[in-house]
C-alpha cells in the first residue's frame, strides 16, 4: 500500500467524470466537466465561491444526480439513479465542510458504523478497524469520546477516518480545513498529508493554496462550472497560461485566501 | 458557604410564608358559612375511606387500560410516523392512508369516537368479532393516541438536520440504515418529553370508556355517589389520578429542561 511519495506514475484511471454536467433549476452549475483521477493521484480543485467545487464532489459521490455527461469508476459507469449507488458510494469516502459527525455515537462509534452496517463486517471486526485508523489520525486517546467533547480539528479527523472506513478507492474532501481555526489546520493537512504519502487517491477542494501546491499532483481551476485550466502545481502557480486563473491567484496573493471563503 | 447559607435561608422565607398563606386561606374557608355543607358533599371522612378501596380497586382497570394502550401505541406510532414520511411515489398511498388516519383520529372528540366504536361495532353482531366494552375501550384509544404519538415521532425524526441522513448515504448506508441507526436514535431521545405529555393525557382519558359501562375508577366513584348522594368519592378519584400525574408531570419537565441544557451546551 505504501508508496514513494515522488512522482507516481501514470496508473489506469479511478474516477472520470465525461462531460458531466448539473443545473440547479435554470442555473448552469456545472458545465461539461471532464476529469479523470489515476490511481494514487491526488488533484486540487480551487476557483471562487461558487465556481461549483462542492456540487462537483457532491456529484462525484453520487449524492446528486447529474443533468448531462456520465461518471465511471473502474472503468463501469456509475450513476446515484443506479440500484447498487448504495455499494458504489462505499467505493467512495467523502468529508464535508461541515463536521456533521453522528453525535449520539462516540468517535469509535462513528467510524465503525459503516463497516459493520453498510459492509457487514462483524462488530468485533468493525472496532478494530476503526481503532486503526483512529491510531493512524492521531485519535487513539480520544477513541470513546463524543463529538461535542472533541475540538474542531479532532472532529474533522475523525470525519476523516470515517470517510476511510469502508477503504474507499478514492477519498474526496470538500474544504474540510475552512471552518477551522489556523492552529488545527495545521493538524488535518498533516493528516491529509500522511494519506497522500500512502498513495491514497484524492479529489480535494481547498482555499489553502499552499497546501495544494505541496500535496497535489494536479491543479484544476474552475470558474463558472468549468475547468479553465488543469496542471502540475508549478505550472498552474508558477505559469498559469489563462488569464482567468492569472486574475483568480493574482486575487488570492493580494487579498489573502480568506477573504474568498 | 455564603451561597448555602443564603439558598437554606431563602427555602426557609418561602416554606414560613407558604404556612402564613395556607393558613389563613384554611381559616377563611373554614370560617364560611357554606364549607360545612360543602365539606359534607365533597370531603366527607367517612364516606373517604369506605369509597378509597372500592374506587383503588376499580382503578386497576385505568392502569391495565393505559399500560396495554401505551405498550401497543409505541410501535403503531412509529409506524404511521414512518409511512408519513415516506417520499417514494410507489409508495404513495400508505402514506396519504396515514396522513388520513392521523387527521381523522385528532380531529374528532375523543368521546365521540369511544362512543361510536363502542356502541356501534359490536352492534353489528359481527363473526368473530369481540364486543366486550374493555376490549373496544382499548381499540378506541390505542387508535387515537397512536395518531398523536405518530405526530410526535414526526416532529422529533424532522427535527434531526438533514446533514446527518446525507452524512449516513455519503458512507454508503441505505437510506433504512441510515433512519434506523443515525436519524431514529437522535430524534426518539428528543421525542420522549412530548411522549410522557401524551401519556398523561391518555391516563386521564381512560376514564371516558367509563360511558361503555366499563367499571373502572370514574365510573365506580359514580355508582358509589348515586348509592350515597354524596360527592367525596369523586375526590377520592381524582386524588388517585392526581397520584399518578402529577410526578409524570415533574419528570416531563426535568427531562425537558435536561434537553434544553445539553442542545445549548453540544454543537449541535
Ligand atoms: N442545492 C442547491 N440548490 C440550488 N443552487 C445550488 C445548490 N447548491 C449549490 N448551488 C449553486 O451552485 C453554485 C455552485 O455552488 P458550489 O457550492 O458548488 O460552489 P463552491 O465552489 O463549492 O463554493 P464555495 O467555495 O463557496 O464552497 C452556486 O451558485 C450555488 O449557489
Ligand atoms: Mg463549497
Amino acid at each position: 500500500m505504501a508508496r514513494k511519495a515522488t512522482k507516481r506514475v501514470a496508473a489506469a484511471p479511478v474516477l472520470e467524470l465525461h462531460g458531466v454536467s448539473k443545473r440547479y433549476g435554470r442555473a448552469l452549475v456545472l458545465d461539461k466537466i471532464d476529469l479523470s483521477l489515476a490511481e494514487h493521484e491526488v488533484v486540487c480543485l480551487i476557483g471562487a465561491s461558487g465556481s461549483g467545487k462542492s456540487t462537483l464532489l457532491r456529484c462525484a459521490d453520487l449524492l446528486e444526480p447529474i443533468d448531462g455527461g456520465s461518471i465511471t469508476l473502474d472503468g463501469r459507469t456509475v450513476s446515484a439513479d443506479d440500484r447498487d449507488a448504495d455499494a458504489t458510494r462505499r467505493q467512495l469516502g467523502i468529508v464535508f465542510q461541515g463536521f456533521s459527525l453522528f453525535p449520539h455515537l462516540t468517535a469509535l462509534e462513528n467510524v465503525a458504523l459503516a463497516p459493520r452496517v453498510a459492509l457487514g463486517l462483524t462488530a468485533a471486526a468493525a472496532e478494530k478497524r476503526a481503532r486503526a485508523l483512529l491510531k493512524q489520525l492521531g485519535l487513539a486517546a480520544k477513541a470513546n469520546a463524543y463529538p461535542d467533547s472533541l475540538s474542531g480539528g479532532q472532529q474533522q479527523r475523525v470525519a476523516i477516518a470515517r470517510a476511510l472506513a469502508t477503504e474507499p478507492k478514492v477519498l474526496l474532501l470538500d474544504e474540510i480545513t475552512s471552518a477551522l481555526d489556523p492552529v488545527l489546520v495545521a493538524d488535518v493537512l498533516e493528516a491529509l498529508r500522511a494519506l497522500a504519502k500512502g498513495g491514497m487517491t484524492m479529489l480535494i477542494a481547498t482555499h489553502e493554496m499552499a497546501f495544494a501546491a505541496d500535496v497535489a499532483d494536479r491543479i484544476c481551476y474552475l470558474e463558472g462550472g468549468r475547468i479553465v485550466e488543469a496542471g502540475s502545481p508549478e505550472k498552474i502557480f508558477g505559469a498559469p497560461r489563462d488569464p482567468r486563473t492569472r486574475a483568480f491567484l493574482k486575487r488570492v496573493r493580494s487579498v489573502g485566501a480568506s477573504a474568498l471563503r | 458557604m455564603t451561597a448555602a447559607r443564603s439558598a437554606r435561608k431563602g427555602t426557609l422565607v418561602a416554606v414560613i410564608s407558604t404556612l402564613v398563606v395556607a393558613t389563613l386561606l384554611a381559616i377563611s374557608i373554614g370560617s364560611s358559612p357554606s364549607w360545612p355543607l360543602v365539606q359534607k358533599a365533597f370531603f366527607d371522612g367517612t364516606y373517604f375511606s369506605t369509597s378509597l378501596p372500592n374506587v383503588i380497586g376499580a382503578f386497576a382497570i385505568n392502569i391495565q387500560l393505559f399500560v396495554l394502550a401505551e405498550i401497543l401505541i409505541l410501535p403503531i406510532g412509529l409506524l404511521v410516523a414512518l409511512a408519513r414520511s415516506i417520499t417514494s411515489p410507489a409508495l404513495a398511498p400508505l402514506r396519504i392512508f396515514a396522513t388520513i388516519y392521523t387527521d381523522f383520529f385528532r380531529g374528532v372528540p375523543s368521546i365521540l369516537l369511544i362512543y361510536v366504536l363502542g356502541f356501534g361495532v359490536p352492534a353489528l353482531r359481527l363473526p368473530g368479532v369481540p364486543s366486550e366494552p374493555f376490549f373496544w375501550a382499548l381499540v378506541t384509544l390505542v387508535l387515537i393516541y397512536s395518531a398523536y404519538v405518530s405526530e410526535v415521532y414526526r416532529a422529533g425524526i424532522e427535527s434531526i438536520h438533514p446533514s446527518q441522513e446525507r452524512a449516513a448515504r455519503a458512507l454508503g448506508l441505505t437510506r433504512f440504515q441510515a433512519l434506523r441507526y443515525v436519524v431514529l436514535p437522535q430524534a426518539l431521545r428528543r421525542v420522549v418529553p412530548p411522549l410522557l405529555n401524551d401519556f398523561i393525557g391518555l391516563q386521564k382519558d381512560t376514564a371516558l370508556v367509563s360511558i361503555l359501562g366499563v367499571v373502572e375508577a370514574f365510573k365506580q366513584a359514580q355508582i358509589l355517589k348515586s348509592a350515597n348522594f354524596n360527592f367525596t368519592p369523586l375526590m377520592v378519584t381524582a386524588l388517585i389520578f392526581l397520584v399518578i400525574t402529577i410526578p409524570m408531570t415533574r419528570l416531563v419537565d426535568r427531562l425537558a429542561a435536561k434537553d434544553r441544557a445539553t442542545q445549548q451546551g453540544g454543537t449541535r
